[in-house]
């Protein structure tokens, strides 16, 4: 890489900058994702902190060249700690002309746009709705536009492959990235190294790439760029020192879930049913078998929660994961589990709805499906992640909950995190606190339904245990023989118990922190899950504008952390930024009786923290 | 040393439990129930080893009977449940109960999905052609014409047969019995026991009260002989009240007809013999009735092939032997592929 290191020193001096937003747009096809993850890659070796969000249509090879066909891929990074994917973009790299159309409208005026001249024929034109392009009119001059034929430029480089036309295509992707590549000063070795790996059994194939991209950054180097064009350096962030990988929410739970069976000294039985956006869970967890961790993909959703609760009866951790309509579809089941008090933890990971609604996109419409969508009184435990990061966390502590408590547990996660990759500072496990589980083998005074007196658990029995045989189902339960009751004041009393178990975890849980700002005042901003980036920086920004604003953020949705009424009422107002239309507000105004006002939004992407910040502004009169 | 005694063996009242048997008085259960017990006594089964889990239905009390494990679960799901206790624990004896309504109409994908996968269990299917527990509404078995509270004009929609269901999901092992047939049912369901894989047992059962009578073409003792056939592995298709009557594969139909022997020329050689292991009579077999056809009694088809959560375990132990005994660790895991470090 020397040659391309003394080509950037001879260039004119780069702009630098706190941190940049750049989208890579394309068809569903044009692999945008490959490219965004392996700008991501290069990034985060770069130094800088950064958070991503991928952003994908429902259909696997929509028709090319349509609007509902683009994919797009956006990058936040900087030399400053990042939260979100950032809220407008400084550059947007539009392969052909339905990418323009979609996303021109989050780039910020004066915001680069680098497209591909070569993908701006009239017939793509005509597919993305345009009458004449937009190339050869003024409605790009509120922006710098980069031209240049990516298409023909990308056939040249590959020239010497002895590839067809529309195989030298396929590069076309890793040619616009060696062109970002050397506007932002990345290395390429890591991409290159990474393409000799994936295609290592075809070194040709792995070769022309290269060549793709290397000539896109030689065309960034060497070519006569318009002076609008600019190269930017964008210095490392303070980052704590440590080990770090990037991690998406879809890791963070798959390995928080292996890791809290580790803690727990369970073998894990993963059980799903292909849905998006939860599919990638099993993905992740398939390969993990030496970890003893067996997944069975069910023959439905129903089928999925029914083996899990099946392993877990039979002594291992059993686990499910869907998406809202699946966990619809699990929801008898779970009635089954709370009723036969066995460990069970349900991910769900939002995603935008009712009914099928927007498989690939965001939401955290499920809030009240998790606390109260069951038949009857039937408690559970709710949890959520409120980033990549903390999933792993997240799924640790859903798995503690489920078997010290006896309890189906539900993770609440979403679309947005389960794709957005974050740098992570990789812990140490030895940091976290184990929770073995114990069998009951005893046989002595042995009732299937004789609590815990703390934890109100019942004793948890491995079928194959002698002395302890033993029947268990959905009916109503003795409340210490477990044999079938119709009893009224025993259904009384059992159904006081299954909620005062659940109840009882508050006290077992962390009180309620305060992110930021004083611990009491005017406006609090109250949020859970994938909110927490924006939210955070929202209200950061407000402080430094002086306004009287706090932050919570919360993890466990149900119970609710003990002291939580406490905190709320020591606000003025209570501002609850939801991706929904205002769930856990209204639980936070029935729980405790506060005017709880909501900021939402279900357009299936995150919050803006330009929309918080106005939100909270706007309470302070501004 | 020490002299370990025997562990007496244990009686067909040993595997009962202590709760109040709660079915109809005279419902064909309680005599399912009895072979049952019966058998684990035949086969020394392990009260701590076995484990009955059963759906929603009459049927479905079954565990609460008996003194082993159970779970009594949700309408239909038993089997995908059984899927999720084979998969933690293979080792454990695990029987599936439920009804025709459970496992042919609300569970009728999860008992499709355990058969094919051929998870390592004995499943027994009830069936009275009827929905018992909810107060006698006509079921997925129902003969063309039932009338119930449902259909007061009879049922116009036609019936699956629970053994020809399972043979098109691809069963390796097939039985059918009948609930007052003390004698063979213990046999029936020993051989389910020993089979490898999932094991398909029709039982047909009288409910006493909304269904009385329904089978009695066939199960009465005067009509029994001359209407029940019992599948005997090598041994020629019989049946008839002097057994003068057999099963003969017609090739030009590519079908089975009933011939007596002496008549029309035909020998005793003629009479088919019955090869367990053969797919194609055991399709043809299942799909017999009454009074065209002898129902087919007794094990129908098995054919063993390796189990499902056998497969699941050689796979993890696999990968588990291809890290050479070391421990694989999160920390590991954690660390997997790309990482850099900050100073």
């Amino acid at each position: 890489m020397s040659t391309a290191t003394a080509a950037v020193q001879e260039a004119p001096p780069r702009q630098e900058r706190d941190s940049a937003v750049i989208r890579f747009a394309g068809d569903s096809g044009d692999g945008m994702q490959l490219t965004g993850s392996q700008f991501t890659a290069a990034t985060a070796l770069a130094g800088n902190d950064l958070a991503t969000f991928p952003d994908f249509p429902a259909e696997i090879r929509a028709p090319a060249g349509t609007t509902y066909g683009v994919s797009a891929f956006q990058i936040n990074f900087g030399a400053r700690n990042i939260q979100t994917s950032g809220d407008e973009l400084d550059a947007l790299v539009a392969m052909n002309p339905a990418a323009l159309k979609v996303n021109l409208e989050d780039v910020k005026p004066g915001g680069l746009v680098i497209v591909d001249t070569g993908a701006f024929t009239d017939k793509n034109l005509r597919k993305a709705g345009y009458e004449t392009s937009p190339l050869d009119d003024d409605s790009l001059s509120n922006y710098r536009v980069f031209k240049v034929d990516m298409s023909r430029l990308t056939v040249e480089s590959v020239k010497d492959f002895g590839l067809s036309n529309k195989e030298a295509l396929r590069s076309k992707n890793l040619w616009s990235l060696g062109l970002v590549y050397w506007l932002f000063g990345r290395s390429r070795a890591q991409t290159v190294d990474w393409l000799k790996a994936k295609f290592a059994k075809r070194p040709e194939i792995a070769a022309s790439n290269i060549a793709a991209l290397n000539a896109g950054h030689a065309f960034g180097e060497t070519a006569e760029l318009p002076s609008e064009v600019d190269a930017v350096m964008i210095p490392p962030a303070e980052i704590e020192p440590g080990t770090y990988r990037t991690l998406t929410g879809t890791e963070g739970i798959a390995w928080g879930l292996v890791a809290g069976a580790h803690l727990a000294e369970l073998p894990m039985v993963f059980c799903g049913y292909p849905i998006t956006p939860a599919s990638a869970l099993l993905h992740t967890l398939a390969p993990l078998k030496a970890y003893d961790v067996t997944t069975f993909q069910a023959e439905d959703e129903i089928a999925a929660v029914c083996a899990a609760m099946g392993a877990s009866y039979a002594g291992s951790l059993g686990i499910t994961a869907s998406s809202g309509p699946g966990v619809a579809l699990k929801t008898e089941a779970l009635g089954l589990a709370i009723a036969t008090e066995l460990p069970l933890v349900i991910v769900n990971v939002q995603r935008g709805g009712p009914s099928t609604g927007l498989p690939t996109k965001t939401e955290q419409s499920d809030l009240f499906q998790a606390v109260w969508g069951r038949n009857a009184d039937s408690p559970v435990a709710v949890v959520a992640a409120n980033s990549p990061g903390d999933c792993f966390p997240t799924a640790i502590e859903a798995v503690r909950l489920a078997t010290k408590y006896m309890t189906p547990v539900i993770l609440l996660t979403d679309g947005y995190i389960a794709n957005a990759a974050e740098p992570w500072k990789i812990p140490d496990f030895a940091d976290f606190e184990p929770f073995p589980v114990t069998h009951r083998t005893d046989p002595e005074g042995f009732q299937p339904y004789l609590r815990d007196e703390k934890t109100l658990a019942r004793p948890w029995v491995k079928p194959g245990t002698p002395g302890l045989e033993h029947r268990i189902g959905g009916i109503e339960k003795d409340y210490n023989s477990g044999n079938i009751s119709y009893d009224a004041d025993n259904h009384q009393r059992m159904t006081d118990t299954r909620a005062a178990k659940i109840d009882g975890i508050a006290n077992d849980i962390p009180e309620q922190k305060i992110e930021q700002g004083p611990d009491k005042g005017a406006l609090l901003v109250v949020g859970w899950g994938s909110t927490f980036g924006p939210i955070s920086r929202a209200v950061a920004h407000c402080l430094e504008d002086g306004m009287d604003v706090a932050q919570v953020h919360l993890r466990h949705i149900w119970p609710l952390p003990r002291n939580l009424g406490q905190v709320l009422k020591s606000y003025d107002r209570v501002l609850v930024p939801e991706m929904n239309t205002g769930q856990l507000k209204t639980l936070l105004r029935a729980q405790y009786l506060v005017d709880a006002e909501g900021l939402n939004k279900v357009s299936g992407k995150p919050f803006k923290i330009s929309e918080i910040e106005a939100a909270i502004a706007e309470r302070f009169g501004r | 040393m020490n002299v370990q005694t025997p562990p007496a063996a244990l009686l067909p009242k040993d595997y009962a439990s202590d709760q109040e048997v709660r079915w109809c008085p005279g419902c064909g259960d309680y005599a399912i129930l009895k072979a049952v017990q019966k058998t684990l006594a035949d086969i020394e089964a392990d009260r701590a080893d076995t484990v009955f889990i059963s759906g929603i239905g009459c049927a479905a009390r079954f565990p609460y009977y008996m003194s082993t494990y159970g779970f009594h679960t949700i309408h239909g799901r038993a089997p995908a449940i059984a899927t999720g206790v084979k998969l933690a624990n293979p080792d454990l004896n695990v029987w599936v109960v439920g009804g025709d309504g459970d496992g042919l109409s609300i569970g009728g994908n999860h008992t499709m999905h355990a058969i094919r996968r051929n998870v390592n269990l004995n499943y027994l299917l009830f069936n009275n052609e009827i929905y018992g527990l909810t107060k006698g509404q006509y079921s997925p078995t129902s003969k063309l014409g039932t009338r119930s509270p449902s259909t007061p004009l009879g049922s116009v929609d036609n019936p699956v047969s629970a053994l020809s269901f399972a043979m098109g999901a691809s069963a390796r092992f097939i039985a059918r019995g009948i609930d007052r047939d003390q004698k063979r049912l213990p046999s029936i369901f020993a051989r389910a026991h020993a089979h490898t894989g999932c094991s398909f047992v029709e039982v047909i059962q009288n409910c006493i009260v909304y269904n009385d009578g329904v089978f009695e073409h066939f199960t009465e003792k005067e009509v029994a002989a001359d209407n029940q056939v019992w599948c005997e592995h090598g041994e020629p298709l019989r049946f008839g009240k002097e057994n003068e009557k057999g099963l003969r594969f017609d090739p030009k139909s590519f079908s089975l007809e009933v011939v007596t022997i002496g008549e029309d020329g035909v020998t005793e050689d003629d009479i088919q013999i019955h090869d367990e292991t053969n797919r194609t009579l055991g399709v043809m077999l299942a799909a017999m009735e009454p009074p065209a056809f002898p129902i087919a009694l007794g094990v129908i088809y098995c054919d063993p092939r390796p189990s499902y959560e056998g497969a699941v375990v050689a796979q993890n132990e696999q990968a588990k032997g291809r890290l050479d005994g070391k421990k694989p660790t999160i920390d590991a895991l954690l660390r997997a592929g790309h990482t850099w470090t900050v100073t």
